[in-house]
């Protein structure tokens, strides 16, 4: 039981990149990867939200909206499928709760909220965290906790990209780089050759 | 006759009724995002989508008709309500208005283009986060006539585009040597020549490497492009 646990988190982490081999949230991971502090945080934050917003849309996918979910209820209601308000949801879903932990991390760590803070509203439209909602209503997680392992996988796997981006820009500021390519260029060149690198942790199963 | 009375008295175009439908200005907006203000290479808005859906053409083909009918839409309808929407709570009345016409769009496309939704999997309904909408919506629709918020939405919806198309040529051309799904290199290359194709260009990390060439070639042209550092 644990093993699976770990195998689908290292799998979230390293082989399904979300940066690397599924280039989600790649606006804010080019916007804020200018420098290392500011990397650091944005990566927290997304790892924050993915853990809780993953396993919260899995319930209510589970619960309420996939083909016959609303049979709970009562028999009449077990040939509803309302799975094409999935996006709707979820995006609301998101949005709230991106809302409600800036209150919570306000009211109780303003030290947090303060390196946090800037970031948090960013991430509601973080294409990384409605991926991760997505993904987990194909892959067809068979519990909660399986669903929060891979939020949580998922958010340390862009945390790392976005760590790695940020300090490799930081010394990149002093090489001498062709003029045209300085900036967005260079950082796109360098995001694929670190995903290279990403891609040969392929194969692993533990 | 009275030279106010001949002026069209047009819901469109409150405030500029003398202004022609395609003036200097409005085709600006319509060919600006093409090349100097490209959504993509320059304001660097939409990459997500733009680089996991250019492995062939055919996929990013539909995924830029999608894009342009949910932008055109989205801009008029912001635009239509830019005074009725209350300052703090635009982000949320912007999702709502976007996930409904993605919602719509996935739909067609599951009813109608059922192997490219298939394909495209989860990146058309990741349209609702792509920033290139939601960045187009807060920085002109809320504050530009309608008529003027489509041509924007076009615009910015056709230069992404572009780079999505250009992109895919290459990698379907270099990677599988096929263009459409059809192939395009003639079988005595292979054969006579030993020409292999490039199964890497297929992979995640070309595209990103792609792009960054495309922005190169486009920065060495025009320089007022070129960044600081």
């Amino acid at each position: 039981m644990l093993e699976q646990y770990l195998n689908l988190f290292v799998k979230s982490i390293f082989i399904e990149n979300m940066v690397f081999a599924y280039f989600l949230g790649m606006c804010s991971y080019l916007a804020i990867s200018k420098t290392l502090k500011n990397g650091v945080g944005m990566g927290f934050a997304v790892i924050f939200v993915l853990t809780i917003t993953v396993p919260l849309n899995y319930l209510i996918f589970e619960y309420l909206l996939s083909d016959g979910a609303l049979a709970w209820i009562g028999p009449e209601y077990a040939e509803l499928d309302l799975s094409f308000l999935s996006l709707i949801m979820f995006i609301a879903v998101i949005a709230s709760m991106v809302q409600l932990v800036e209150m919570i991390v306000e009211k109780f760590s303003p030290a947090l909220y303060g390196s946090l803070g800037i970031f948090l509203p960013l991430i509601a439209v973080n294409c990384a965290i409605l991926g991760g909602s997505l993904f987990m209503q194909i892959k067809d997680f068979s519990g909660v906790s399986e669903a929060a392992v891979y939020g949580f996988g998922s958010g340390v796997g862009w945390f790392l990209a976005i760590v790695g981006i940020a300090a490799i820009r930081e010394k990149i500021a002093y090489s001498n780089i062709p003029a045209p390519l300085r900036g967005l260029g260079i950082t796109f060149i360098i995001t694929g050759l670190m995903a290279i690198g990403f891609m040969s942790f392929m194969g692993i199963k533990l | 006759m009275d030279n106010k009375n001949t002026k069209k008295p047009s819901f469109l175009f409150i405030g500029r009724s003398d202004e022609p439908i395609l003036s200097k200005k409005n085709r600006k907006l319509l060919t600006d995002p093409l090349d100097d203000n490209n959504p993509i290479t320059v304001q660097v808005l939409g990459i997500c989508s733009a680089l996991a859906i250019t492995v062939q053409l055919k996929p990013a083909v539909v995924m830029t008709m999608s894009v342009i009918f949910v932008m055109a839409c989205s801009n008029v309808i912001i635009s239509v309500l830019r005074n009725l929407i209350p300052n703090r709570i635009r982000i949320i009345v912007f999702l709502v208005v976007i996930s409904s016409l993605v919602a719509l769009v996935d739909q067609f496309l599951k009813a109608y283009a059922y192997d490219v939704s298939k394909e495209l999997s989860i990146f058309i309904g990741l349209i609702v986060t792509n920033c290139i909408v939601m960045g187009r919506l807060e920085a002109f629709a809320l504050g530009n006539g309608v008529w003027k918020s489509f041509l924007d939405g076009i615009g910015n919806a056709i230069g992404y585009g572009i780079i999505l198309i250009i992109v895919a040529f290459f990698r379907e051309l270099f990677g599988a040597g096929t263009l459409w799904g059809i192939q395009v290199i003639p079988d005595f290359i292979y054969e006579e020549y030993g020409y292999v194709n490039n199964g890497f260009m297929l992979l995640s990390p070309m595209a990103l490497i792609t792009v960054g060439l495309i922005i190169w070639i486009q920065r060495s042209r025009n320089r007022t492009l070129i960044e600081e550092n």
